[in-house]
């Protein structure tokens, strides 16, 4: 099947009901979107298609024929997407597993809500599991990105 | 996108020029060596770090990074005496060799919050040897003395003179390594004790951080395997054909561990799993049922244990008492639940064994990798990816996780490398648990309320019974990781009359250590009690401990700047309550006052104020960062985790029904950290101690029950 991929047309030979995830993982070579549940449990898995946040563990990748996708690996074209220069600035990683996943949640969120509230920000982020408990900082950080501008 | 880590660094070590000189690796194996430490005087700089004609300083980690900050902090250990452009500072695991043993514990091993004071003398005399071979090298360029050279931000300086590190590199390979070096006096100090941000940040928001899971080899396959739903359990028969004919599937195999099936990418490997007909023998385990051995260990609590600590005469004391108090307290198995799940990549080839995989037991995984494989432990490549996650859960004794891979990629026989991931459901069905335990006491207090008899009994199962590591840490019959945090608790001590015992039942539940270990538990318990003690004794909770710390400073100093910070004592908000705790573990002192409200029958936490005694601290952000960690890492525990097994099937499997700590229920965690002198403690464990404890005092000041089990739970 045809996939459009951070803005490259992919040409790739999956069975249809293949999670969007794994088709980016295992046949693309794109493994910046994590597994984490398999069951839409974590968020670690978020991407966007045609700009909003999903999680590619439970979206057969035939289900996003035609439409945008993007992953972490294509989330500024060229050098850093505001969320991730605050993420830096913030310090907010630690293992650092989930993160691609808050950042493609936080960018989404942003793109919908240029200057977040703590509720829209709980709201918007808490269905991404941290383990080491990154939390705060997430917070703190996603209000930097709202400074800095939310965009690439 | 195919394994650069590993291959990369191979390539690095044959190519680049600079001060790397004949490194090599040999390594003496696991329990021979854990049993003779006798670290060298100094160590060999060029296992540490290599400084590149391109004026790179790369630092070799022989420890894993799994979100504890080592990755940053023990590079600053080495700049801070090499002197060295910190922005030139490049980062990597060091492969699994001797030179990278554990100074302590003799072994490669990343664990029991000891990263950075274990290394704190041998990354610094790396930095400062390397230092006074680059001097010594520039000093011979300018025909002066070294001593009147000195290194300053990547250069070696002399009167108006100055000479790269990069420009030195070649010529320092040749000077000898110094026979002794001088560290810097902390006073003069640049780099440590500043707060300083993480070096893994780049990488780890770009996605291209390699963690085990990410790992791509030419021609690897990917492995699901299915294991017996029974701990024990053995395959009586198995129909591989639905799964053979799944799409992808290029074999199916048995091994000790259950059937793998092994596939062309997860998908399949999974979908042909999931298709296999396999009719288990679940063995002994099948009776087991956690309600039923909770009700066990009570009655053995009843019973009197080996020994853990004792002194006067606990009855006697009793009796003499004015007021005595009596209660149990439970805490359940749990689930690591590190966000990246097991897995590990193996490559064999005739001579040699490759492992790629996220791991803090470099020199077990090489041991028990030699033994699958019939190679020699130095034959075994160890490449250590980025962990997500670890909290005990990638230090197995049996190198679990990783001994599996080994047997797949051998019983597979196809030649290629082969990936064996774990899904959420398997990672958290497939044990190495916190053990449930269960605690009895009993306790006398005088007219003054101070206690003068403890009797404390604690059940629960040996993390390291039938390990490598019982000979070394059980005596006695008393596990120290079972009782640590309660036989040499300061109210206990300091107790006249007391006792603690330990009963070890055996089941076949995997255990292992979990984020600070016994003191899971014993903080829990302790913590609490004294709790009740205090009102008891009609007492102030934080008054109270005052008079049984008064000879333990540390306690105290961290007990009264959270009391001070958080504010103890003054009014708050409608509908919100504080709740105290302090904890000893892993050398370091944290107190913690939690603020809580009920909101429909829920405990909701809102603000945890933390004070951290670590000592000497190199890194104050990497302290602020694992205070904070460790609050929602104990938060998850304290509020919602509980494994549960019936019919020795795990009742749990995903995050619905295994929830961790969310977003929206962080408290704001404020952090303090108290200026000290004394030798570095530990870090990354030491804050998810109190947290419970802290909490719970908090929902009794609420609301008058005093929970004694754990997930708290109102209803």
């Amino acid at each position: 099947m045809k996939l459009k991929v951070n803005n490259i047309e992919h040409d790739v030979a999956a069975p249809e009901d293949m999670p969007l995830l794994w088709v980016l993982r295992d046949l693309l070579g794109l493994t910046g979107t994590k597994y984490g549940c398999g069951m839409a449990q974590c968020g670690a898995c978020t991407v966007h298609v045609d700009g909003r946040p999903v999680r590619s563990c439970v979206l057969p990748a035939a289900a996003v024929r035609g439409r945008a996708v993007t992953t972490i690996e294509g989330l500024s074209a060229g050098g850093l997407h505001a969320v991730q220069r605050a993420w830096i600035e913030a310090d907010v990683v630690q293992c650092g597993y989930c993160q691609p996943g808050q950042i493609m949640a936080a960018a989404g969120l942003l793109a919908a809500r240029p200057q977040p509230s703590d509720a829209d920000i709980d709201a918007a982020l808490s269905a991404n599991l941290c383990r080491c408990g990154t939390y705060q900082r997430i917070r703190a950080a996603v209000h930097r990105a709202a400074e800095l501008g939310g965009k690439p | 996108m195919s394994a650069r880590a590993g291959v990369d660094r191979r390539q690095f070590l044959k190519t680049s020029a600079g001060l790397v000189i004949g490194f090599t690796v040999a390594p003496e194996m696991g329990l021979k060596a854990l049993q003779a430490p006798a670290p060298k005087p100094l160590p060999d700089p060029n296992a540490f770090l290599r400084i590149g004609t391109d004026e790179s300083v790369t630092v070799q980690l022989a420890h894993s990074e799994m979100g504890q900050g080592i990755w940053t902090t023990l590079p600053m250990l080495v700049a801070e005496e090499l002197g060295c452009d910190w922005s030139k500072v490049r980062v990597e695991h060091a492969p699994a060799a001797p030179a990278y043993a554990h100074t302590v514990m003799g072994m490669q091993m990343t664990g029991g919050s000891t990263s950075t004071w274990s290394e704190f003398d041998r990354y610094r005399q790396a930095g400062a040897m390397a230092r006074e071979m680059l001097i010594a090298a520039a000093a011979q360029e300018w025909g002066v003395e070294p001593s009147a050279c000195r290194a300053e931000n990547g250069f070696v300086l002399q009167g108006g003179k100055k000479l790269s590190f990069g420009h030195l590199a070649a010529a320092a390979q040749k000077a000898r390594p110094p026979a002794r070096v001088e560290l810097k006096d902390p006073k003069d100090w640049k780099l440590l004790g500043k707060p300083t941000k993480r070096l893994d940040s780049p990488e780890k928001v770009t996605g291209r951080a390699q963690f085990g899971m990410d790992v791509r080899l030419p021609g690897m396959l990917t492995a699901v395997v299915a294991r017996c739903p029974v701990f024990g359990g053995r395959v009586r028969s198995l129909r591989a054909e639905k799964a053979k004919a799944v799409a992808g599937v290029k074999a199916v195999v048995e091994v000790p561990s259950g059937v793998a099936v092994v596939a062309e990418h997860f998908w399949a490997a999974k979908r042909g799993r999931d298709a296999l007909e396999i009719d288990w023998d679940p063995g002994a385990g099948a009776g087991l049922d956690t309600d039923r051995l909770r009700e066990q260990f009570r009655a053995m609590a009843a019973t009197p244990g080996a020994k853990a600590s004792s002194a006067g005469d606990v009855e006697a004391g009793m009796k003499s008492a004015a007021k005595t108090l009596e209660a149990e307290y439970e805490v359940p198995y749990l689930a690591h639940a590190t966000m990246e799940p097991m897995n590990c990549t193996v490559r064999l080839t005739p001579g040699g064994c490759e492992i790629w995989t996220g791991t803090q037991f470099q020199t077990m995984d090489q041991k028990n990798a030699a033994e699958i494989t019939g190679l020699k432990p130095e034959q075994i490549t160890i490449h250590t990816m980025f962990l997500g996650g670890g909290f005990g859960r990638r230090a197995t004794p049996g190198s679990d996780f990783v001994s599996e891979a080994v047997h797949v990629a051998k019983a597979s026989g196809v030649g290629a490398p082969v990936k064996v991931v774990w899904t959420r459901e398997d990672d958290m069905r497939g044990g190495y648990y916190r053990p449930m335990w269960l605690h009895r006491l009993r306790a006398a207090l005088s007219d003054d309320g101070r206690p003068v008899a403890w009797r404390q009994t604690i059940v629960g199962q040996s993390i390291l019974a039938g390990t490598p590591f019982e000979a070394m840490m059980v005596k006695d019959g008393v596990d120290q990781t079972s009782v640590e945090g309660a036989s040499d608790s300061p109210y206990v001590r300091g107790t006249p009359n007391h006792l603690v015992d330990l009963h070890s039942p055996r089941t076949v539940i995997p255990v292992l250590w979990w984020r600070s270990v016994g003191h899971t538990h014993t903080a829990f318990v302790m913590e609490s009690f004294v709790d009740e003690l205090a009102h008891a004794a009609a007492q102030d909770p934080l008054e109270y401990r005052r008079r049984l710390l008064k000879d333990h400073p540390r306690h105290l100093g961290t007990l009264n700047l959270a009391a001070e910070k958080a504010g103890w004592g003054e009014p708050l908000p409608d509908g919100r309550f504080r709740g105290l705790a302090v904890h000893e573990s892993f050398e370091s002192f944290v107190a913690q006052v939690a603020e809580v409200s009920i909101e429909a029958g829920r405990v909701r936490v809102h603000r945890v104020v933390c004070a951290v005694d670590c000592g000497v601290c190199a890194n104050p952000a990497g302290v602020e960062a694992q205070a904070q960690s460790g609050v929602a890492f104990g938060l998850t525990a304290a509020l919602y985790g509980e494994l549960a097994l019936k019919a020795g099937r795990v009742q749990q499997s995903n995050f619905h029904d295994y929830p961790l700590l969310r977003l929206r229920d962080m408290p704001r965690v404020e952090v303090h950290i108290v200026a000290s002198k004394a030798k570095s403690g530990g870090v990354g464990e030491v804050a998810v101690p109190p947290i419970a404890p802290a909490v719970a005092n908090a929902v009794f000041a609420a609301t008058g029950k005093r929970l004694r089990r754990l997930p708290l739970r109102l209803a």
